[in-house]
């Protein structure tokens, strides 16, 4: 699960993070408050759930209340469009007013989990305001990595290696030291998969601050973390997604018009993978799941017919846990409840397979069956032109 | 011979008396299974198909002398029941449970490194050696014994690669499902090791997805000591970047886990890598001179 830039700060500052002084606004006046309460410079930053927004004119700075004003009227309702939004972009609904202060060292921090150490790693550089692949690319050695235990924690130590490796001394050391362990402490302890800071900023009074921070969370342990759960912002993710998440579907909309309904998500890629290498483009990604009911089948249906690019659909079943025969109950009570224009071509095999067929040919639906997926594939593509 | 799990393995079932648990036990006694104890807490002196249940792994172990462990406990207290399992001595730990959290994960695996036990998953279908046992919730029927030694991240797209393996003739030894999350307990080494040393195992089918490194640590190993043909498949050709397909661990970040480097890697350790799901028997076949 995703966050926007100043619920992550939240997050941060629970733990002891410091960040510049601001709030989140929703109208330019709101903004402009917020820039009078904080006097002086301020910045004003769009919060959509991506990134790329300085290049993509959503991050301005406002002298004063009422440039703020004007500046958040701008940015307040543009379509923002980068690199990470793609071409359709995000309409933004809310923007952070910060104070600005004064640079004079911009630093990477992030923390991700190493899945080949099978540990959490802190990495740090001093490029910061650069995309850490980027530096990765150019400037491999530039990465200062340290690995931590999550039951003892990141200890200063280490911390004080990435300051002393950064050049940092004195005070401001010091402030570093306090900052990263903190960070640490926040991924670990609100189960997140992504904690960065870019860029942390050595202010040039030598204070260290996150001049902006994203978090990222796991999806399996939200339910442990309830006030995070509850900052999820379904606008800024795709109508049909959040249907499907409320039934439990793991369902991902791609750009094609071949809808597939799949059980088990390595089959679900294999099935999207054998489509292209048909010819044709899948319009989804849909695993039903292990344990899929015939309700679950019915809304997973109705959800992928709802795109309005889908030609043609594709199930394709191996029944282990779940059985063919309830899955074709399950399409034929739905496409029956639906009235389904476009054609379906239906692979089944495994558990009760042949009571599955049965019950689709008796079904009266047009329907076609296909033998192994290959099969399958070239069906489906013919159908969809 | 096969990996792991032969038909004289003892096993305990951890959450034998919920829905999941029972279901699947029922499965693998009747494929063979030594199914000889349950444990759910609070439980103990009650039985479920005539198989005695205990409070705890470690009375479970007293009383029966089971060595492996298969865990069907819902997600939030599933790391607790493989630790419990590490802590009572078991030597095999399978857990089939999807939606674990990923730092619990991490916990587990430092508290396993050195433990001498291992684990298989979690979100997996587990690990079965065809004609001998059982340990999960593959469809038994599909399988037949024989010489290929199997291997996958996946579940069902596993049962479509034995599937097309067993239509074409060519039975399996062991299948290990390693599962579909970020930190699994078995890594594709670990089951390739164990494979190059078992004399029933001749080839391999490897079944890989996207998402971090396994597969390229995979291809290193085969380069470096393989010494039995290996096949593999890639699934997530067409996965858009930065989005989670279906499996926690299947997702690529910042333009790395693409199948594409997945799938040079493995051609340049030699390895003939399946075009499409549908040809990953009759790659195999031809790997071994039969098509």
């Amino acid at each position: 699960m995703k966050v926007h830039e100043y619920q992550a700060k939240e997050i941060l500052s629970r733990f002891g993070v410091r960040v510049p002084r601001g709030r989140v606004a929703v109208t330019p006046a709101e903004a402009g408050a917020v820039a009078a309460d904080l006097g002086g410079k301020v910045v004003v930053k769009a919060q959509v759930h991506a990134g790329g927004r300085g290049k993509a004119g959503g991050v301005k700075l406002a002298n004063g209340a009422d440039e703020a004003v004007r500046v958040a009227g701008q940015i307040l309702g543009m379509k923002l469009v980068s690199k990470q939004t793609g071409p359709e972009g995000r309409i933004v609904h809310k923007v952070l007013v910060e104070e600005a202060l004064g640079i004079a060292r911009e630093l990477y921090l992030g923390i991700v989990l190493d899945r080949s150490a099978e540990l959490p790693v802190l990495m740090a550089s001093k490029f910061g305001g650069m995309e850490i692949e980027e530096v990765a690319a150019e400037h491999p050695e530039a990465i200062l990595k340290q690995h931590f235990d999550p039951c003892a924690g990141l200890q200063p130590f280490q911390a004080r290696k990435l300051g002393f490796a950064l050049e940092l001394s004195g005070d401001t050391l010091k402030k570093f030291v306090k900052l990263v362990t903190a960070l640490a402490r926040a991924y670990n302890e609100s189960d997140a998969t992504l904690a960065e800071i870019n860029p942390l900023l050595i202010t040039t009074d030598g204070d260290v601050l996150a001049l902006d921070a994203k978090m990222n969370f796991d999806d399996n342990a939200i339910a442990r973390h309830p006030d995070i759960g509850a900052m999820r912002d379904l606008g800024e993710e795709d109508p049909l997604e959040v249907e499907a998440s409320k039934y439990d579907l793991n369902y991902i909309k791609l750009d094609g018009t071949i809808a597939c309904m799949v059980n088990g998500a390595g089959l679900a890629m294999a099935t999207m993978d054998i489509i292209k290498h048909a010819g044709g483009a899948p319009a989804n990604f849909l695993d039903v799941g292990g344990g899929a009911s015939q309700e679950r089948v019915e809304n997973a249906f109705r959800i992928l017919l709802s795109d309005p690019e889908v030609k043609a659909v594709l199930i394709n079943i191996f029944g282990g846990i779940v059985r063919c025969d309830m899955i074709a109950a399950g399409v034929v009570a739905a496409a029956r409840k639906l009235d389904v224009k476009v054609p379906i071509v239906v692979r089944l095999e495994g558990t009760n397979v042949d009571e599955g067929k049965r019950i689709l040919g008796e079904s009266g639906l047009a329907l076609q069956p296909a033998d192994g997926m290959a099969d399958a594939a070239a069906k489906v593509v013919a159908a969809a032109r | 011979m096969a990996i792991w799990l032969d038909a004289n393995t003892r096993v305990v079932v951890q959450g034998l008396t919920g829905k999941e648990g029972q279901f699947h036990a029922a499965k693998c006694r009747e494929y063979g299974t030594k199914i000889v104890a349950g444990v759910t807490p609070g439980k103990a002196g009650t039985a479920v198909d005539g198989v005695p249940v205990f409070n705890t792994v470690v009375d479970a172990k007293a009383a029966t002398g089971c060595t492996a462990s298969l865990i069907f406990v819902p997600p939030l207290g599933a790391a607790d029941a493989i630790l419990e399992a590490v802590d009572a001595g078991i030597e095999l730990i399978v857990c089939i449970t999807e939606g674990i959290p990923a730092r619990d994960e991490v916990v587990v695996s430092q508290r396993l490194a050195g433990s001498g036990a291992r684990l298989i998953g979690p979100n997996c279908p587990g690990i079965i050696s065809p004609g001998k046992a059982k340990l999960g919730i593959m469809p038994a029927h599909i399988h037949r014994e024989g010489h290929v030694g199997v291997v996958s991240r996946s579940g069902t797209l596993t049962y479509e690669a034995v599937d097309q393996l067993t239509k074409l003739g060519m039975g399996q030894s062991t299948c290990v499902g390693i599962g579909g999350d970020p930190v699994p307990g078995t890594s594709f080494v670990d089951v390739l090791e164990a494979f190059n040393a078992d004399p029933q195992t001749e080839s391999v089918v490897m079944i890989g997805e996207i998402g971090g490194s396994a597969e390229e640590e995979a291809a290193a190993y085969v380069k470096a000591h393989m010494k039995k043909p290996v096949v593999a498949f890639i699934a997530g050709q067409t996965a858009p970047p930065g989005r989670r397909m279906g499996h926690a661990g299947a997702i690529i970040s910042g333009g790395k886990g693409t199948a594409k480097e997945k799938i040079e890697a493995l051609e340049a350790a030699g390895i003939r890598v399946a075009a499409t799901p549908a040809e990953i028997g009759i790659t195999m076949a031809r790997a071994l001179g039969k098509a």
